[in-house]
Parts: C-alpha cells; sequence; structure tokens
C-alpha cells in the first residue's frame, strides 16, 4: 500500500467550500503549515475549522482568518491572535470555545467511534450552557459530544507510504487524536522514511488512520516566543 | 511591602511537595519553577504534551519543536516523556496531577474562579485552565490582591464569566496567604511589612481573621 501524494496540491484534493476541518498543532507548534499555505491560496472558504488555537496573526490558521475563509472556529485558546479576537468580539466569526481537554477528547471521541461522554470541566460556566448536566460519584459533570471531520490535517516528523506517523517532541499535542477523527486525514511530514524504518514499538500513529502521506516542501517552523536562559 | 511577581513565587514554592506533580499556568505560576525548594523533587506538567519540563534553553539550542503551555521554548529533562493532548488530561482530569497554580481576574469567597474572558473587550480563550480547576486535586491561584484600577480581585460573588465553580483552594497574592473555607477567605499570612488593615480593604469578600497573623517566611 502507498499512501504517499507527491506533492501539497495533491494532497489537499477534494477539499472544498464549506467543510470541516481539523488542523492539527498548538500554538505554531506542530501545525501543517504547507497545507495552511495551499488553503490560503486556494480561495476555499466558509469553512469550520478545528484546532486548538488559531495561529498568529501573520501564520498558521490568522492566515485563513485575516482572509475571511473560516466561518466558524472550534478551538480552546486564541489569545495570541488579535485579528481573531476582532471578528469574534464583531460577531464576524461564529466561534465554539471549548475546554482544552474537552476539546482533545471529543476528538479523540470522535475517532474512536464513542458518540458522547461526561466530564467535569466546564460545570457551572459558560460552556454548560445547553448540555445535559449529571451527577457521577458525588461531581456534577457535563455531557459533551465527539467531533469528526471531513478531512484531518496534521503534521509530523516522519512517515512511511504505509502511513505509520513519529511526532516529534511536543509537536504531537493535537496531531494525534486528529489523525483518527477524519473521514480524509492527510499527514504533512520533514521526511518520508521507507517502510520498516520506523520501529513498529515507536509508532504513534498506526498506518490505518491515515490516508494520504507527502513531505512538506517548505517548514519554517516559526516560534511563538522564543524563550532563553 | 506588597510583594513582587517573584516573591509571590517564590511564596508558593513553599507549598510543593516531594514527589508531587505539578501544572504551572502561564504569567506568575510559571516562575514557582524557578524557586522549588532544595532536597525536593517535583515534576512539572505541561498541558500540550510534557512531563519533566526543563529549563529554558541556551540560545544554541532553542527547539520550535519542544514547547511549554505558554508557547515559549523549553528543554526536558532526563526521564521525561512526550504524549498527545487526550493522554495530557487523562493527567490532569484523572486526578493524576497534584497541584495546580494558576492566575485570576477574580475568585469569589465559596472559591469560584474567573480567568478567561472579559465580555466585549476580550476573549483569550479558557485553554486548559476550565479542566485544570475541575479535575485538581489541590489549587493555588496566584494574582494580585487588587485589579490594575485599585479594585479587590478577591470578591464575595465574581463578576466575569466563570472558568470554575467552588474549587479554588488557597490564594497567594502580594498581599496575603489565604484559604477558601466555608465561611469565606481565611486569611493565614501576611506579606512583610502589610498590616491586617490593608488585607481587609483589599478584600471585598468576607474576611475571616483569626488571632495574631504571622508575616510570610521568605
Amino acid at each position: 500500500m502507498n499512501k504517499i501524494v507527491k506533492n501539497t496540491q495533491e494532497a489537499i484534493k477534494g477539499i472544498k467550500s464549506g467543510m470541516t476541518l481539523m488542523l492539527g498543532g498548538f500554538g505554531l507548534c506542530g501545525i501543517p503549515e504547507n497545507v495552511i499555505k495551499a488553503l490560503a491560496d486556494s480561495k476555499i472558504n466558509d469553512l469550520t475549522c478545528i484546532s486548538n488555537n488559531a495561529g498568529v496573526d501573520d501564520f498558521g490558521l490568522g492566515v485563513l482568518l485575516r482572509d475571511k475563509q473560516i466561518r466558524k472556529m472550534i478551538a480552546s485558546y486564541v489569545g495570541e491572535n488579535k485579528e481573531f479576537e476582532r471578528q469574534f468580539l464583531s460577531g464576524e466569526l461564529d466561534v465554539e470555545l471549548n475546554p482544552q481537554g474537552t476539546l482533545a477528547e471529543r476528538i479523540r471521541a470522535g475517532g474512536a467511534g464513542i458518540p458522547a461522554f461526561y466530564v467535569p470541566a466546564g460545570y457551572g460556566t459558560e460552556v454548560a450552557i445547553g448540555k445535559e448536566v449529571r451527577e457521577f460519584n458525588g461531581k456534577m459533570h457535563l455531557m459533551e459530544t465527539a467531533l469528526t471531520a471531513d478531512f484531518a490535517i496534521i503534521k509530523a516528523k516522519y512517515a512511511d507510504a504505509a502511513g505509520n506517523v513519529v511526532y516529534n517532541n511536543t509537536a504531537n499535542n493535537f496531531n494525534n487524536m486528529m489523525a483518527m477523527a477524519g473521514k480524509i486525514t492527510i499527514v504533512e511530514v520533514e521526511e518520508i522514511v521507507p517502510v520498516g524504518e520506523l520501529n513498529p514499538n515507536h509508532i504513534h500513529t498506526p498506518g490505518i488512520f491515515i490516508q494520504r502521506v507527502f513531505k512538506g516542501e517548505v517548514f519554517e517552523k516559526r516560534i511563538e516566543f522564543a524563550t532563553t536562559k | 511591602m506588597a510583594l513582587n511577581k517573584n516573591q509571590i513565587a517564590q511564596r508558593i514554592a513553599q507549598e510543593l511537595q516531594d514527589g508531587y506533580y505539578v501544572n504551572l499556568g502561564i504569567g506568575i505560576p510559571t516562575l514557582v519553577a524557578n524557586y522549588i525548594p532544595q532536597g525536593i523533587s517535583v515534576t512539572l506538567q505541561s498541558e500540550n504534551g510534557l512531563l519533566g519540563i526543563g529549563p529554558f534553553p541556551d540560545k544554541d539550542n532553542v527547539d520550535a519543536d519542544l514547547i511549554n503551555a505558554g508557547k515559549q521554548t523549553v528543554t526536558a529533562l532526563p526521564g521525561a516523556s512526550f504524549f498527545d493532548s487526550a493522554t495530557s488530561f487523562a493527567m490532569i482530569r484523572g486526578g493524576h496531577v497534584d497541584l495546580t497554580v494558576l492566575g485570576a481576574f477574580e475568585i469569589s469567597e465559596k472559591g469560584d474562579i474567573a480567568s478567561w474572558k472579559i465580555p466585549g473587550k476580550m476573549v483569550k480563550g479558557m485553554g486548559g485552565a476550565m479542566d485544570l480547576v475541575a479535575s485538581a486535586k489541590n489549587i493555588i491561584v496566584a494574582t494580585t490582591h487588587t485589579n490594575r484600577d485599585g479594585e479587590s480581585k478577591l470578591l464575595k460573588n465574581c463578576t466575569l464569566p466563570l472558568t470554575g465553580v467552588n474549587c479554588v483552594k488557597k490564594i497567594v497574592t502580594d498581599l496575603a496567604v489565604l484559604e477558601v473555607c466555608e465561611q469565606g477567605f481565611k486569611l493565614l499570612e501576611r506579606a512583610p511589612g502589610v498590616t491586617v488593615d490593608e488585607i481587609k480593604k483589599a478584600t471585598e469578600g468576607k474576611l475571616i481573621i483569626e488571632g495574631e497573623i504571622p508575616e510570610m517566611n521568605l
């Protein structure tokens, strides 16, 4: 089985306006920057994007926001993006903010075939509005529902033609769960390795969850806050 | 004199115990890592997927793939591990993290906390704060006692959208150490040179003062 596609253009085939996309990454760490760039050039719009953050004003998802390609964002923290805040406060952008662990679990549940589950996060806050509340072990919980997407777009360090994926350091974050939750999952990697080279004991995301693999053309890997001793 | 940010962090570090797994929020809480008492071993968890946060890197060792929850570049200590966000929040939601330290806009005398949104003005999002406060075994809030306009952040009821209810156990401010108990904010310690009256004036919620209040030992 060979899941390798030639380039970013081939990787994003089938992504259309109005679709729901998941995009991996935490801040700018582990984001699929080549696909995001291609989406920005494509002028596809009316997207619903599920991503922990929304990039910064001129990099990552921030670029799609700036060009009004996103209709709705499902995220947990958007503090690093002024344009996001502006569109949100003015009502131009539909935003659903989730507690980060709830967001991660909703995505995991979506990929794992679990339609809903209960968590304590958000009880008694505005996150609870409209949600079923249930007591377990003397503690109040909210029912949260699973998330899936037309396309999940993730970033990793290595992959092989079978779709096995290995992440680097904290660049795993949301990528591993999103890989499971996309009808079609695209992984952009820094390096494609021959099948058999990755130690099966060390694979983070098994190939069954991945449909397309490609080597990203350029990785800027921008750092949000370079902090040194 | 009121404490500065580093002194607040220094006082909170005294709450750490050997073997603790600790999640430090953005801002003053991050500074707590600089004051971990000698002779105890504490493992820092970062909700973006790192257990065993090390110091900030040298200029030559900055790695875009190695950051903390504040998106700052960090290092990983020997024995550290990396994992995905669902596993990270299993650690938090499952009660495996011993202590959470985070900042706040407001805290109520019932232990409610508001920290993520000022309607019409500012929305950063809750990030992992709602998950942390709903599940942590022990929560300490690190904050200034009053806001920039001099208004108390320790209130009868929070006015801003909540992050969690009945969850804050302890508060360390620039003026005092307080415990949230059934009756309100119980004053435990004063900052060096700060009087009980000054703390009273800066606290809108119910303040409980029992006996002589000692000064913090920094």
